[in-house]
């Protein structure tokens, strides 16, 4: 999938949790869900579920524990799409 | 896990436990029933001569029953005498149809939806004694295992 094309389908998941608008306005690749977004744990825990329902993946413990930025959330999708 | 042991392990005391027994808990789901005694603090001030039992009061029940005492015997496993679980509530819908006077019994039924990465999400209905909808909502938690905090 196009990095453009996934971090628009990460936008759209990540929307409905964001705290910090202006933040999410700025959404770059390098974006932190919980320190620049200001996402709770529990949303996070949303967020990784709807990305499991959207891209058809499983994220395990480890992995959700790496998932800290766009970014991380978008290597991890890749990775599991790519196999 | 006996419904006694999951109420001992509860962080709330009275004034603010509203948990009496609780007759069913699986990994899917618990029911409970607390009464409202006439002396509850929050009769004296809601409403003023008129007592009625609160929502956010209601939700608590819910969520005491619903989540709190489901997530202590999802995470029965790891209870140690050094480690009790510890639960946040993190998110709350609830829509109300019925009030609840002084004196009221009321039975909890909650449902699991999700419990995945501590967050643990349920569907929850609240009764009166005729058996008739007070409320329902969906509320969330998330639950500080051993493991994972």
């Amino acid at each position: 999938m196009k990095n453009e094309e996934l971090i628009a389908k990460m936008k759209a998941i990540v929307q409905p949790y964001v705290q910090d608008e202006g933040a999410f306005n700025e959404l770059s690749e390098e974006t932190t869900f919980v320190g620049d977004l200001k996402i709770n744990s529990a949303n996070l825990v949303d967020i990784i579920l709807d990305v499991e329902d959207e891209f058809d993946i499983r994220i395990d413990n480890e992995e959700m524990e790496q998932m800290l930025s766009v970014k991380a959330a978008m290597a991890i999708v890749n990775s599991k799409i790519a196999t | 896990m006996t419904s006694k042991d999951i109420i001992s392990l509860l962080p709330y005391a009275d004034p603010f436990l509203f948990v009496d027994g609780l007759s069913i808990i699986s990994g899917e789901g618990a029911t409970g029933y607390y009464t409202f005694k006439e002396a509850e603090y929050f009769f004296k001030g809601h409403f003023k001569s008129h007592p009625i039992t609160p929502g956010v009061i209601l939700t608590e029940c819910m969520a005491q029953i619903g989540v709190v005492c489901l997530g202590i015997y999802l995470l029965k496993d790891d209870i140690t005498e050094n480690f009790k679980p510890q639960i946040a509530l993190t998110s709350s819908y609830v829509d109300f149809y019925l009030p609840v006077f002084p004196g009221e019994t009321v039975t909890v039924i909650s449902e699991k939806e999700v419990f995945r990465f501590n967050k643990l999400k349920c569907n929850v209905k609240l009764f009166n004694e005729k058996g008739e909808l007070v409320c329902r909502g969906t509320i969330s938690g998330m639950l500080k295992s051993k493991n994972h905090d």
